[in-house]
């Protein structure tokens, strides 16, 4: 029979206090709040254990030897990842060459000029291409660039910059999106053209946040493999800066370590993932604390 | 083209332009027209006199005509005919949601800013529709300046670039020092602010705030001041500052200020116009809107029965 919380139950429990089924619900709220901080607790643990076995594993290995030097000839041991740096630096800047100025124009396009419904088209297409394998575009600019030519790093940064492309994209829009409207007119009622507004106002207001989105597609970028797989994969031992050329990097030569059987290339594999992971962590926080600012600013001039 | 221009332009011969005056004192004026604006030439011009002395020529005058305006399928203006007179205050008062804010921001075309928000009928800048088709939007918004409720200054910008923002952005950049200090001066800002230009605008108080968006309009010298409701973020002695304001700067401009605050509209306006869900009631000299009005709308409204 239907039970009510409403009024006096049937055996005159006291309302307050809550009869058998009250404290049932309760017992479950309970425990699903419990579970609930468990998987978040999970979370921040599988960061903690990544990062940390890295640490462990990859900090004996560090060294000024092995940031500077190329491997070692084959048969010998020592040597470091110097052309991989190298090269992650350059494919890396390549792509965020290509795909920064573009991803900025497309948040403008979306955040400024396009109707509504083209901006959600826009929005969605870049989602979409945000979840797309990155192996399938590393296909693709194989294809593209590659196949009956050679590997170069032009085409590693072309695949990395597609990758980059849709999350500068995004979050371009969502930070100009922040700007208040107030400021656009003020600048548009000057007699302003739109494009000057948007170039001269809103972009320097929302520069932190742009720089934000810019930074974490960088460390996207740093750390993808995929894409450099067929495109940037047979590199020569040594420090190369030309992007004609296929340039080393850093995730692939944490592959090509990894696949050695020697225990001193799996250390090295370590420390080069070390490497890695202190970029990326290091390139979230200025991007967070570069948001922050920013964001800080924007509602300031509200 | 022609048969629009004979529609609209009874009096024009020369197409859809505004011509600029001649002017000794300042640059030739931007055209209300699609051509880029001329550059701003005259090689040997003799610097400006403080304006303290009301200009010789008279500002422009604004003539709405059959204004409707639209946000998506509601109707918020249903046909307006108002004129405003050259350096004269118009104030525009009503209750909320009557469409003061739309009326006015129809008459620099910010109302088409919004989306699925538009607009019929005519804007008349001296004749000149400021809806024709051969006309920039940019050149009008340069003739017709806003000051918004909310002060709005650029937050990235000092305030001497606040200043220079509109003149910079629309390829003024000769004499900026001078035009900048003017528009100050003019706004009643400068001797709060001359020691710290460099400082960033956003750290000026809210009436100061306010009085530098009202110099970033002056300084690109527009024709027509549009204020919407300037005051109404402000405490009473930034607002009685403003108001003083006013009071100068129709000498220059024809302004039309909407507010919420008869007691303003009635210490600042030459003339005032209720609105009423849409609809113009009534207009005519102030004091007769407050103290004898035709409509008894108009009269319940000014005595505090409604609104």
């Amino acid at each position: 029979m239907p039970h009510t919380t409403a009024g006096p139950s049937a055996g005159g429990m006291p309302i307050l206090t809550g009869d058998a089924r009250l404290r049932r619900r309760r017992l479950l709220n309970r425990a699903m709040e419990l579970t609930a901080s468990l998987a978040a607790l999970i979370a921040v643990a599988v960061l903690a254990i990544v990062v940390g076995s890295v640490v462990i594993e990859g900090a004996s290995a560090v060294s000024l030897d092995f940031l500077i030097h190329n491997a070692a000839p084959f048969g010998q041991s020592g040597g470091g990842i110097a052309n991989a740096i190298v090269g992650t630096a350059i494919l890396v800047a390549l792509a965020t060459a290509m795909a920064v100025p573009v991803g900025v124009l497309i948040g403008i396009h979306t955040a400024e000029f396009a109707a509504p419904r083209t901006a959600a088209t826009v929005r969605l297409a870049l989602d979409i291409l945000n979840g797309v394998p990155t192996i399938v575009i590393g296909i693709f600019v194989f294809g593209l660039l590659v196949a009956g030519k050679a590997q170069s790093g032009w085409a590693g940064a072309f695949g990395l910059a597609i990758i980059m492309l849709p999350i500068v994209a995004r979050s371009a829009h969502e930070v100009l999106s922040l700007v208040p409207k107030a400021l656009k007119e003020g600048g548009l009622a000057l007699g302003v053209s739109r494009w000057r507004m948007v170039l001269r106002i809103v972009l320097p207001t929302a520069a932190g946040g742009l720089i934000t989105g810019a930074l974490l597609s960088v460390a996207r970028a740093a750390g993808e493999t995929a894409p450099l797989l067929f495109t940037s994969s047979i590199f020569a031992n040594e420090v190369s800066t030309n992007p004609s050329n296929a340039l080393a990097s850093i995730p692939f030569k944490i592959f090509l370590l990894a696949e050695e059987t020697s225990p001193s290339a799996h250390a090295e594999a370590w420390a080069a993932a070390l490497l890695l992971i202190v970029f990326v962590l290091l390139a979230n926080v200025i991007a967070r604390v570069l948001y922050a600012r920013t964001s800080g600013r924007i509602r300031r001039a509200q | 083209m022609s048969t629009h221009e004979r529609q609209l332009e009874p009096r024009s011969t020369t197409g859809e332009q505004i011509e600029p005056r001649d002017m000794s004192d300042r640059p030739p004026r931007p055209q209300v027209s699609a051509e880029p604006s001329p550059a701003p030439v005259s090689a040997a011009r003799p610097p400006v006199p403080p304006l303290a002395v009301a200009r010789p020529e008279p500002a422009r005058e604004v003539s709405v005509e059959g204004l409707r305006a639209f946000y998506g399928a509601s109707e918020t203006l249903k046909g307006i005919d108002l004129k405003f007179e050259r350096n004269q205050v118009t104030a525009i008062i009503g209750p909320s949601g009557c469409g003061k804010s739309t009326l006015i921001r129809c008459i620099n075309r910010m109302h088409e800013e919004i989306s699925h928000a538009r607009a019929r009928g005519r804007v008349l800048l001296d004749g000149v529709d400021v809806y024709g088709e051969t006309v920039d939007v940019v050149a009008v918004r340069r003739l017709i300046g806003m000051v918004f409720q909310r002060p709005n200054p650029f937050p990235t910008m000092s305030i001497y670039d606040n200043v220079a923002a509109g003149l910079r952005l629309t390829g003024r950049r000769r004499d900026l020092d001078r035009r900048v200090e003017q528009a100050l001066r003019d706004a009643g800002l400068w001797e709060e602010v001359s020691d710290r230009l460099s400082a960033p605008g956003i750290g000026l108080s809210g009436g100061q705030q306010q009085r530098l968006c009202i110099a970033r309009s002056l300084a690109v010298e527009p024709e027509v001041l549009l204020m919407d409701e300037p005051c109404s973020a402000l405490d009473p002695i930034a607002t009685l500052r403003i108001e003083e304001l006013i009071a100068q700067l129709k000498q220059r401009v024809t302004i039309v200020i909407v507010t919420h605050n008869m007691q303003q509209a009635a210490r600042v306006a030459d003339r005032t116009a209720f609105m009423l869900d849409g609809r113009l009631v009534e207009v005519g000299p102030t004091q007769e809107i407050f103290t004898n009005p035709r409509d008894s709308r108009t009269e319940e409204y000014v005595t505090g029965k409604f609104g």
